[in-house]
This record gives structure tokens, C-alpha cells and sequence, in this order.
């Protein structure tokens, strides 16, 4: 039951289980739906997808799968002559009828078992539960009550709107590969944390305290202990100017949700590609340098150093000496980065352009080449695959 | 039992309606999301009174541990006993305090228990609770006793994302996102709250909500929640109320907007643009 369903979602890329699909058939069973294709989506979803961020997936999924069956119930509705059909009886079963109702086990079958009796009837009908017909309980015909019935030429479900929720999808922007917000960022980073406990002990240790006054019979025993913080340090660096203009915001929005977020945070500006030198302060920047080989000596290995650039410019500004279209360098901008990596343990590239054009841009394939691979996308699902990176 | 459909105070969707039946049906715990705002712990309160069951509601923050939901060991009160000399020191069982699940499993009748915004505890918080949730007991290791559900609760858990959850707990629950309402459900929700107020005020009062939350930048949306406030506001002042209504051009910034906008980024936002539409119109 339903097997080819659950293979097609998985496909999409949600990640559902075994369990989740039983507990899909259990629903069924238990009758939380009726034959309602509506209420069966939402069913479906409610115990498949448990990220909203996957609806959308789901949605194209269900859109995909449930395509044929749709169709299938207008071919037949242009076999069966209307006045069949006409509103007559609204039957409404009670829970015993339902388990009395024959159970077909595929739509196949369902659909065989139509024809047939599609060739055998030939009158009008309505009620009765095994006819084609109005109100009634058989498997086929509209305004009745089959927990798998195929409807046919019904004026909209019965139940609700016959709008189909999941063609609308309406969770599209809600993809964990759209960029993001400054909350969403911070959550991001938070994985990022590294709880230590270092410093003055000024804080009271309840549990200790007890067990060691314990271990004295009674005797009032005071444990104090360091307050516990963050103890990740964090080096920025953030490509400015020119084609990074239309970045900005999300730049903007990156910084403000580090700088809450770490206690050591340090950050620097550049152009392009890293030279001997980076800046703090954009209005002076042809006057307060810093020389990087000041920050290998200011800034331990330990740093996790993440660089902000879209990586997009000429192929010699990062292989050749004096490519810089600001200054004359007197090493080129590869060297420079190669030796950023060698200092520093994790060193990780986010790139605010989208993944689908990074091979079109020679100087960003050079720069990927440089990094080993570990640059990624400034979206959701991007930050979290650096931030692992980091935190390993 | 009776199936949830909503109540004389709370709008719900059909497709709400249904993952909570389908989780009273199944007894698994259902995970809501969504915008804040939108009425996730009120969720549990209405399923509570719609199925004429009592609630309790568990409140998580950063600091909350797993533990302290099933039972805490008193220990500090024991050793004060113990040096005062008093009788009740003997029995450890005197110093065992129920938690919010403990209250839950052994209730005479079955209630919904509120687990609260999750996301706020550790990231190993829903992990500790996998199979207290799963098989709906526990052990308590100071008085050798399996405490167990007399009768499964029904388990409401709300989250606003500011966590991934483990997938171990993911499984074993059913999921709801809570979309922002449409006009027509957003008018049903203001007739249930304000009763029968002028057709014309909620109308005006929706194309400002929208127009505001679909502002590009702005950093909090207004949500659901707050257009309930802000109404409530333009109803006590009759001035104001008929300043919304007219629609007066110069003043385009919407009477008693400090209801809606909660930052002051985003009122400026506001004034900016409003000023920039003034200039267009002069």
C-alpha cells in the first residue's frame, strides 16, 4: 500500500522514514480521512514531512505522483453520461458500514472492476452499493462514501475546495536554499559554539557541593566553579566594493548576526582578493593597514577564519604578481591565501552568488581549487555545511 | 473521542483540525511551527477545552533540562532535614518532586500536555525525552519504581525554529506548520476576538496589516496576534479609528502603528516611505 508513494517522496528529497510511512498506513487505517484527496495530502504531510522547509518538495512530489490519477477521473467522467450523476443522495455512513465496505487494494484494480461494470450497467441508478450512480456506497460515482472510491463528474469535494493546496505551493520560499535572515543566521552560527569553562571560579557548584558535603558527613563543603561561555574565535573577512555592491544586505545581515554571537569576533575588509594587507575601517583604508603578517601574530590557529567574497575577477589578480587592480602586489593573491590556510586550522569561503554559476567564473574555479573545495553558498543549507566544517 | 473542530474562540483550518485528530487518533505528540504569533499555544489550550480535558502546560527555557519534567531529587531540603534531625529524612520518597510529565502520565483522566517552544532548551533536550515520549514512562532511579501512563496524553509540542531538532524525535512526532492566515480566515479570527465591528474598519484595517507585512525589509512582521492588539486600540479611540478609515493621504503612516511595528528600524522604514510617496503625490 502506497509503497510507490513513499518511494517517489523520498526521491524528491524528503527525508522520510519507514516508521513514518507505517504510521501513514496506520492513519489510513484507523479512518483519520475519508476518500478525500485533500484531506489525504495534509494527512500525508502532517506525518512525512516534518520540516516546513521540505513542503515544497513534497508538494511537487505529490503534484507529480497524483498527476495520472487525476486525469483518469476525466476520462471516465466523459464516459458516463451526466444525468447519472445528479444530486440525489447524500449518504453519510456510520463507522460500522465503513468496515463493511469491500476494501480494493490497488486503483488497478479499482479501475478494472469500473469498466466492467461500466459494460454491464446500463440504466440510471442511484443508492445501492454496487452501481454506478448518486449516493451511494460503491466505489464509484460522486456524493457517496468509499474510503478509496474514484470520483466521478462530482461539483468540487464534497468536503472541501477542490482548489489542490499542493499545486499552489505556497512553501516555496520557505527552502532551506534560499538566502537567509539575520535569525536564521544566528541559528546558524550558534552550532558553532564551544562551551568551555575557563577563568576566575566565582560561580557556586550546587552539585558538587552536595556530593562533597556528603562525603564529610554533613559538613557544609563550598565547591565553586568558572562561569561557562563560548570559547569559539571567530576571524571575518569581508570582499567590498565593486562587484560585492549588490550583496551588501545579506553582507550586512551576516555581520550583525556574528557580531551578537561570538565574543571573540575580529573582522576585516578587502578588495577582491586577500593581499599582504586588509583594513578595518573603509574610510581610511589607504591609511590603516594591517599587515597580515601582523594577524598570524595576533591570532592563534585556533581562529575559525570565514571569508565573505563572491570571488569574481580577473585570473591574474589571484595568480600573478601585481594583479591587483588597486595596488602593486608584490606576491600574488594565491600565495597570500595559501598562506592564510597554512596559519589557521579552518578556514572556510562563503560566496554570496549562486552555486549554479561558480564554474563560469575562471578566478572562482582558481580560488575553489585554493580552498579545497570549502566554499559554499551564503544561503541557509550553505552556512550549515560551512559551519560543520568548522566545528569538526 | 471526540474529534477537534475548532472552537467559538479559536479558528482552525481543516488541515490543522485534521494533523490533530490524526495525533489524538495515533497518539503521537504533533509538533507545531510557525510565525510567532499565530496561535501555537493557544492551539493546546483549545484542544484542551474543545475535548472537555484538562491541560498542562509545560514552559521551556534555555535552562530547562529534561530531567526536571519527569521528577527532581530535592536534595538540598533532604541535608537541611538531616541536620535539623527530622523523621521524614529516612524516606527518600519525601523528596522526590513530580515534574510536568510525571503529573501528565499519572492523571485520573487523559489530559494534553503542552510542551512549550522546545527550541529554547539544549540541543540535547528532545533526545532525553525519546522514549518518555515514545513509550510514555519512565524509571525513577532513587525509588526503583517505573512511573507509567494511566492514560496517554495527548502531547502538544510547539517550536519557533530556533533550533534544528534531532531527527530521532522528529520521527516520532507529527508535524503542523501553522501558515499565516488568509483575509478571509484573518476576518474570522477578528470576528471571534472583537465581535461585530464595522465591516469598513476591518476592511481598511487588512489592506494596512498586508500592505505593512509585505514591505520589503522589514525586520518583524507584524503577526496575528498583534492585529488583534492593534484593533483593539483603534476601537477604544474613536479619533484615530476615523483617521484609518478615511484614508487620509498626507498621513501615511498607519494611527497607533506602534501596535504593529516593534522596532524602531522599521517605523522609520515607514516614515521613509511615506515621505517619499508625499513627495510623488506633491
Amino acid at each position: 500500500m502506497l509503497v510507490d508513494f513513499f518511494t517517489a517522496v523520498r526521491q524528491a528529497g524528503v527525508p522520510c522514514t519507514l516508521r513514518e510511512w507505517l504510521d501513514l498506513v496506520a492513519a489510513l487505517a484507523a479512518d483519520v480521512t475519508f476518500a478525500s484527496m485533500d484531506d489525504f495530502y495534509v494527512l500525508a504531510r502532517t506525518v512525512l514531512v516534518k520540516d516546513e522547509a521540505h513542503y515544497d518538495r513534497f508538494d511537487r512530489a505529490f503534484a507529480a505522483y497524483f498527476k495520472g490519477i487525476e486525469s483518469v477521473e476525466l476520462d471516465v467522467a466523459q464516459l458516463i453520461p451526466r444525468e447519472w450523476l445528479l444530486n440525489q443522495w447524500q449518504r453519510w455512513l456510520t463507522e460500522e458500514e465503513r468496515q463493511q465496505l469491500q476494501q480494493h487494494d490497488n486503483l488497478q484494480e479499482l479501475m478494472e472492476k469500473l469498466y466492467q461494470r461500466l459494460r454491464e450497467q446500463k440504466e440510471r441508478h442511484a443508492g445501492g452499493n454496487k452501481w454506478i450512480g448518486t449516493g451511494g456506497t460503491s466505489p464509484f460515482g460522486a456524493y457517496g462514501d468509499h474510503p478509496q472510491g474514484i470520483r466521478i463528474g462530482q461539483d468540487g469535494n464534497r468536503r472541501h475546495s477542490a482548489v489542490k493546496v499542493w499545486d499552489q505551493r505556497l512553501f516555496r520560499d520557505l527552502d532551506g536554499d534560499a538566502t537567509l535572515g539575520i535569525r536564521q543566521i544566528q541559528m546558524a552560527l550558534r552550532r558553532l559554539r564551544q562551551f568551555a569553562r575557563d577563568g576566575a571560579a566565582d560561580e557556586l557548584d550546587l552539585e558538587h557541593t552536595i556530593r562533597a558535603t556528603a562525603r564529610q558527613a554533613g559538613k557544609l563543603d563550598l565547591q565553586m566553579r568558572a562561569e561557562r561561555h563560548n570559547a569559539v574565535k571567530v576571524l571575518l573577512f569581508f570582499d567590498i566594493g565593486g562587484s560585492m555592491d549588490p550583496y551588501v544586505q545579506l553582507c550586512e545581515e551576516l555581520f550583525s548576526a556574528c557580531r551578537t554571537e561570538f565574543k571573540h569576533l575580529e573582522y576585516f575588509y578587502f578588495h577582491n582578493c586577500i593581499y599582504e594587507s586588509v583594513w578595518k575601517t573603509n574610510m581610511r583604508r589607504q591609511h590603516n593597514r594591517t599587515e597580515l603578517e601582523g594577524i598570524w601574530r595576533t591570532y592563534e590557529a585556533d581562529y575559525k577564519v570565514i571569508i565573505i567574497g563572491d570571488g569574481s575577477m580577473a585570473p591574474w589578480e589571484v595568480t600573478h604578481p601585481g594583479g591587483s587592480v588597486e595596488h602593486f602586489n608584490q606576491e600574488a593573491g594565491s600565495v597570500w591565501l595559501q598562506r592564510l590556510k597554512s596559519h589557521f586550522r579552518k578556514v572556510v569561503w562563503l560566496n554570496p552568488m549562486a552555486e549554479r554559476y561558480w564554474d563560469y567564473t575562471e578566478s572562482l574555479v582558481l580560488i575553489r581549487q585554493l580552498m579545497e573545495g570549502h566554499m559554499y553558498p551564503l544561503s541557509l543549507s550553505g552556512v550549515e555545511e560551512a559551519i560543520h566544517h568548522l566545528s569538526r | 473521542m471526540t474529534r477537534f473542530s475548532g472552537s467559538d474562540r479559536y479558528i482552525a483550518p481543516s488541515d490543522l483540525q485534521l494533523a490533530v485528530n490524526a495525533a489524538v487518533r495515533l497518539q503521537r505528540p504533533l509538533l507545531v511551527k510557525g510565525e510567532p504569533g499565530t496561535g501555537k499555544t493557544q492551539l493546546a489550550e483549545e484542544v484542551a477545552r474543545s475535548l472537555g480535558l484538562s491541560l498542562i502546560s509545560w514552559h521551556i527555557k534555555s535552562t530547562t533540562k529534561a530531567q526536571q519534567g519527569l521528577y527532581e531529587y530535592d536534595a538540598v531540603s533532604r541535608l537541611r532535614d538531616s541536620q535539623l534531625g527530622d523523621e521524614r529524612v529516612h524516606d527518600i520518597a519525601n523528596y522526590i518532586v513530580k515534574g510536568k510529565l510525571w503529573e501528565a502520565f499519572t492523571a485520573d483522566s487523559p489530559v494534553v500536555l503542552l510542551i512549550d517552544e522546545i527550541d529554547k532548551a539544549d540541543i540535547e533536550f528532545p533526545n532525553d525525552l525519546l522514549l518518555e515520549l515514545d513509550r510514555m514512562e519512565f524509571y525513577v532511579y532513587e525509588t526503583r519504581q517505573t512511573v507509567k501512563a494511566v492514560h496517554r496524553p495527548i502531547v502538544i509540542i510547539t517550536s519557533n525554529n530556533e533550533k534544528e531538532l534531532p531527527d530521532a524525535f522528529l520521527r516520532r512526532c507529527f508535524f503542523h506548520y501553522i501558515n499565516f492566515p488568509e483575509r478571509e480566515t484573518l476576518k474570522q479570527i477578528l470576528h471571534v476576538h472583537h465581535g461585530d465591528i464595522e465591516a469598513e474598519l476591518v476592511e481598511r484595517a487588512l489592506d494596512v496589516f498586508f500592505d505593512i507585512r509585505q514591505q520589503n525589509g522589514i525586520r518583524k512582521k507584524p503577526s496575528t496576534s498583534e492585529l488583534i492588539d492593534w484593533l483593539k486600540l483603534l476601537m477604544a479611540d474613536e479619533i484615530s479609528r476615523e483617521a484609518l478609515i478615511e484614508k487620509q493621504e498626507a498621513q501615511a503612516i498607519p494611527p497607533l502603528a506602534g501596535a504593529l511595528l516593534k522596532n524602531e528600524q522599521d517605523v522609520h522604514l515607514l516614515e521613509r516611505l511615506a515621505f517619499m510617496h508625499r513627495r510623488q503625490k506633491g
